[in-house]
This record gives C-alpha cells, sequence and structure tokens, in this order.
C-alpha cells in the first residue's frame, strides 16, 4: 500500500475564499474555447463571468474551490475533515500512483471538499465535489466525507447543500467504492428523518454511483444548464441498444423534462436560489463578520 | 445453441464420458469392468475436487453466468412451502426482470423479492435478460414497505448483470429508482436477508441489495465494475477481463475476507446447476439461520444495527495535519454553538 500521508505538509487548517472571484484555470494559454458555440473567450474575462461564455451562457466545469468561491459567503468556509486520505485497498495497479499524481496537478486530496460555511448569511453544510479529480469518481474517501457531512447534519439541524459531479464509482476501490453508495444514502435517508433540508445541486456531469445514490436524494434537485446527468453512460447504451442516443440525451433539460429533477438554475442565480429555499426552510441569518 | 460446457470443465466431463462408455460397453458385451470404472471414477473424483476447490475468479464467473444456473423463481419454489407472485409497480408496468411476492417459510410469511433471468431466448427477451428498468425496483421498493407493514422479513434473490442500460431506463429515472431503493432499504423497519445467487452487478444489484444479513453463494460474485467494462477502461481491452477479474476481488471469499458479506455458502460438487435441489436446501437452511437471528431485534435497533454495518464500510487512511498559525478548526460541539439550532427544525420523526 503506498504511503499518501503527508504529501502536503504544509497545508492551511482554513481554506480563505473570497466571493465572486474565480481562480484562474491553469496558465497554458490565455485563451480558450466554448464547448458549446465555439467562440474564443479569454480566460480571464471567464473566470470573473463565474466560468459562463459570454457569448452562448454555456457552463464551463469549475473546480471545487473555483465552486466555494462564487458559492458561499467570502471567508464562510471551514474545511472538515481533510485529513481523510485514500488508500489502495486492493493493490490496484497504477492506482497508488495516480493518486498521487492527481494530487500533485489538483491541489487537491480527494474528490470532494466538505466543510461548514454560510450563503447569505445561512449557514450550511455544504460538499462541491471536483471533477478533476479522477472524474470526481467515489471511493471511501468520497464516501465517508459524504457520511461525516449528514451525519452533521444531522446533530446540528443545519441545511445541505452538495454540489454534485462525478463519473460514478472509483472503480479501484472495488466494492469498497460500490458500497459508498448505500453508506451515504443510508446517511441521507437519517438526515431526512430529522427533517432537515438537503439540496443536491447536480452539475455537469453527474452520473452513474453518484446519481443513484446521495446525488438523487435531496429534497430538492437542482441542476445546472447542460449539465450531463444519467446513471448509465453514453457508450455502453449505444452498444446496448445498437443506435444513436437522440441530441440532448441525458441533459438537465432533458431530465427536467421526464421527471427527475426539481429545476434548472444558471450559475448567476445559483446563490440567490439557494438562499431563497434556505429561507423558506427557516433559516436564521447570521451575522457575518 | 449454447455451450453448457465450461471450458475449464472439459478434462472433467471427457473423464465421465469415458467412463460412462465403459459402463455401456461391458454391459454390452457381458464383461465386468467395475474395477476398470472404479479407478476412473476415483481420478475423476480428484480431478472434479482439484477443479473446483481451485476456481479462479474468471471461473467462478462463467459458473454464475452458467445458463442452467437456476434461477430466482426456481429456487423460490424449491425453498418455499407456498408462494404467490404480485405484480407490478402500480405506476407504470410490470417489469418481468424482477419477481416478488409472499411465501412461506416453513410456516412463516416472508416476502420475497428478486431479479429474474430467463430460461430460454424466449423468456430471456420477455424478462429482458434479468436486467430491471426502474419499474423494476420501483415494484420490489413497494414489496418491500409492503413486508414493513405487515411487519414479515424480506428475503432478496440477487442475480443480475446490471440495471438495464437503455433509453427509457433513464427517462423513467433509473438512478432515482436504485438511490430511493437503497436509502429506503437501509430504513427499512423489518429484516432483510439478500441472497447473491448469480451476478452481483453493481448498483442494479445493489438497488435490492441492502440488508442485515448478506449471502453469497460460493461462485457468485458482487463488484462495482464487470470485468469487461474493468478491463476496457483500465487496458482498453474487454478482452482481458480474466486479469481484471483477479483484481476486483470480486468473488465471495474475497468480499468475505474483506468484511463486505456474513457467510459464504458452498454450492454442490460441480456448482449449483449440477443439484439445484441441495443447494436451494442450504439457502433455505441460512434464510431461516438469518431470520431466527434478528427475529428478536426491535425494530429501531435493528435499524440502527443496520447503519452501523454500512457505515463502518470503507478503507482510508487519516493523515496528520501540520499544525499552522491559524486558529484551531472548530469542533462539531463548538459548532453547535455558533450554529443555533433552526427553529422549526426541531423533533424529528426518530422517536417512534
Amino acid at each position: 500500500m503506498p504511503n499518501l500521508k503527508g504529501i502536503f505538509q504544509g497545508k492551511q487548517k482554513f481554506v480563505t475564499v473570497k466571493a465572486g472571484t474565480v481562480q484562474e484555470e491553469a496558465p497554458e494559454g490565455l485563451w480558450t474555447k466554448c464547448g458549446k458555440c465555439g467562440g474564443i473567450l479569454y480566460k480571464k474575462e471567464l473566470a470573473e463571468n463565474l466560468g459562463l461564455c459570454s457569448d452562448c451562457g454555456f457552463h464551463f466545469r469549475l473546480s471545487a474551490r473555483e465552486r466555494i468561491a462564487i458559492t458561499l459567503d467570502a471567508d464562510s468556509f471551514v474545511e472538515y475533515d481533510e485529513e481523510l486520505v485514500t488508500v489502495d485497498p486492493l493493490g490496484f495497479p497504477g492506482y497508488g500512483i495516480k493518486v498521487e499524481a492527481v494530487r500533485g496537478s489538483t491541489g487537491l486530496d480527494e474528490a470532494i471538499i466538505t466543510g461548514r460555511g454560510s450563503i447569505e448569511g445561512y449557514p450550511v453544510l455544504a460538499g462541491f465535489m471536483d471533477f478533476s479529480f479522477i472524474g470526481a469518481s467515489m471511493g471511501s474517501v468520497v464516501g465517508e466525507k459524504v457520511t461525516r457531512l449528514f451525519e452533521r447534519a444531522a446533530r446540528q439541524r443545519v441545511p445541505v447543500v452538495i454540489f454534485c459531479a462525478s463519473g460514478g464509482a472509483r472503480m479501484q476501490e472495488g466494492m469498497f467504492s460500490l458500497m459508498q453508495m448505500a453508506k451515504t444514502a443510508a446517511a441521507c435517508a437519517r438526515l431526512s428523518a430529522t427533517r432537515t433540508l438537503y439540496i443536491s445541486v447536480m452539475t455537469n456531469p453527474t452520473t452513474a454511483g453518484v446519481f443513484a445514490s446521495f446525488g438523487s436524494l435531496g429534497d430538492i434537485i437542482i441542476a445546472e444548464p447542460g449539465a450531463l446527468i444519467g446513471f448509465t453512460g453514453q457508450r455502453v447504451i449505444e452498444e446496448t441498444i445498437r443506435q444513436k442516443l437522440p441530441p440532448g440525451f441525458q441533459t438537465a433539460e432533458f431530465a427536467l423534462e421526464h421527471g427527475l429533477i426539481d429545476m434548472i438554475v444558471d450559475r448567476r442565480n445559483m446563490r440567490k436560489t439557494l438562499e431563497s429555499l434556505l429561507s423558506l426552510h427557516g433559516g436564521r441569518r447570521q451575522d457575518v463578520g | 445453441m449454447t455451450n453448457l460446457t465450461l471450458e475449464f470443465e472439459k478434462p472433467l466431463i471427457e473423464l465421465e464420458k469415458r467412463i460412462e462408455d465403459l459402463r455401456e460397453f461391458g454391459l454390452k458385451k457381458g464383461i465386468d469392468l467395475s474395477c476398470e470404472i472404479a479407478i476412473l471414477e476415483k481420478k475423476a473424483d480428484t480431478l472434479r475436487k482439484e477443479i473446483f476447490e481451485n476456481l479462479t475468479p474468471w471461473q467462478r464467473i462463467m459458473i454464475a453466468r452458467h445458463p442452467k444456473r437456476p434461477t430466482t423463481l426456481e429456487y423460490i419454489h424449491l425453498i418455499f412451502d407456498e408462494f404467490i407472485e404480485l405484480h407490478g409497480d402500480r405506476t407504470f408496468r410490470d417489469d418481468g426482470a424482477i419477481v416478488g411476492g409472499i411465501a412461506s417459510l416453513r410456516g412463516r410469511p416472508v416476502t420475497v423479492i428478486g431479479t429474474q433471468k430467463g430460461r430460454d431466448t424466449k423468456e430471456n427477451i420477455a424478462r429482458n435478460f434479468g436486467m430491471p428498468h426502474p419499474e423494476g425496483y420501483r415494484k420490489a421498493l413497494r414489496l418491500m414497505k409492503q413486508a414493513e407493514k405487515f411487519r414479515r422479513p424480506v428475503v432478496s434473490f440477487v442475480d443480475v448483470v446490471g440495471a438495464y442500460p437503455g433509453v427509457e431506463a433513464e427517462e423513467r429515472g433509473q438512478g432515482l429508482a436504485i438511490a430511493c431503493n437503497i436509502a429506503e432499504m437501509a430504513q427499512l423497519s423489518t429484516s432483510i436477508i439478500v441472497v447473491i445467487t448469480g451476478e452481483g452487478g453493481s448498483g442494479g444489484a445493489l438497488a435490492i441489495g441492502v440488508g442485515d444479513k448478506l449471502i453469497m453463494l460460493e461462485n457468485a460474485y458482487f463488484s462495482v465494475i464487470s470485468p469487461e467494462g474493468c478491463a476496457a477502461i483500465l487496458w482498453k481491452d474487454g478482452s482481458r477481463a480474466q486479469e481484471a477479474a483477479e483484481i476486483l476481488k470480486l468473488t465471495a471469499p474475497d468480499l468475505k475476507a474483506q468484511g463486505l458479506i456474513d457467510e459464504v455458502l458452498p454450492e454442490p460438487q460441480g456448482a449449483a446447476h449440477k443439484d439445484s435441489v441441495a443447494m436451494a436446501g442450504l439457502i433455505r437452511d441460512a434464510i431461516t439461520r438469518g431470520i431466527d437471528e434478528l427475529s428478536g431485534i426491535p425494530p429501531r435497533r435493528l435499524i440502527e444495527r443496520r447503519y452501523a454495518r454500512l457505515r463502518r464500510i470503507g478503507e482510508f487512511a487519516v493523515q496528520e495535519m501540520p499544525t499552522s498559525d491559524l486558529p484551531m478548526a472548530v469542533s462539531d460541539n463548538e459548532d453547535i454553538s455558533t450554529l443555533p439550532d433552526l427553529p422549526d427544525f426541531e423533533g424529528g420523526t426518530d422517536e417512534s
């Protein structure tokens, strides 16, 4: 089992984030291309615009830290359980090296950051998944962090908001990873029994094991426009039915049309929407410093 | 015509055929060959033992997928004194890939659910090769809620390659149906015994696979991904599934060693399909033991126990966090003092 400890020695206990700003992407060029309209975008401008294409409004993928920055009140975030690190329970070929490499390239310890913060003064316990960490797949650490978040929320009766993004279960952890679906769903059900609000926000993409567990168990399920939402991968479906899939299949709009989610919310309105929902569920504003 | 002989069984089958030929020859010619036959039979026994005691994960998967592998309905009819099948999710359709109903286990009523593969092409088409749509999972959930209402245990038989990967399944919320089942099964106030009889295909199996006791047949498997899918991702080569099967640790003995299941049921000589009656007997005993064991536990404790079982699953390490100049993070208790309970959220529904 590779030793994954102590890689980020100088790491801070707190993450300080500022609202309304988005970190720049890796400085590998100043320009990027919109995945939808093909327009050429200035990266700095894109970052200032919440990661939205200025021409067509396409929602670029955000890192967990970027998402924290645009979602929570400035300096309100305190991270939980960052000491949990990935191990390689099956001795899966290349897994230890991969995790180490991804930790290095992303600056993340795992595919989710969880913690406490506020939205317009309303306290929330929040989770932010990051697709750049092995496709935000759910292994033991992701499952444990989500479970602990739900358990804390149940004890404290504080609403939960999770920004989901995931390619599914972390294959490299075998059945330990599949069982995280059961663990997180069970913790979510217990939270529900305390009548504490849980809002699931599906971002691009929210699929497979995360979609089929805590992702779909929100009292309210919000999706970002255009996000890929579904259980089975499109290639697998195409191979099964031996047909091309219809355009727009498994998008947020498709999910809304088929009654799978409550609403689609543009990133520019996300904070406002969450604020309203928290307020309507009896949230009490805290003074924010 | 499907080939019913598995590759690794061939030497054994050939030997068995030779014994049969010899016996016939002796009978026809009136020669006493019992001595020769006895020697060959002893050899066959040794060979059989050798093969079936050293099965590779891939060979077990071949057995789990064997077209003659007993199906859920076959087990149900062999295990229970009586079975009344109930149909439909009351919303959309009756999914033939999931069966369920009320059965009597030595006079005790139980609810039985399970995935159902077909025996031949025609039945397989009707049952969609045992791959459920969301309405199948919803039917299973409906029957489990019914079991809860009438306070009878649930027995769930799992043999499924996976939830159906199709357009309509997605439209009707395959992921949502699985998520709901898992969450509801975690909270169900009656005991749940899960028996994985053949294939335990990922989320599609987990959707009826959460319980108080997880029993697996010796040659069943339970995996996060099919070995073919794993090989395709790892090496871009689905034909290396055998290697993937080794890596994934998906056999019953592997999962028992990992603490993820409770019991491995040995299969009769030559696997379950060689003697489904004996296999069913072993399953019946295991189910009965499980139900007896759980029957004295009050519902609330049962749910707590089930949660505790799920709660401990996961392998990770805890790294020491470096001390910093910033103030220490607040503990949970301090959290409560800084974040007051939301006034309208008190109470909860957990007291009964």
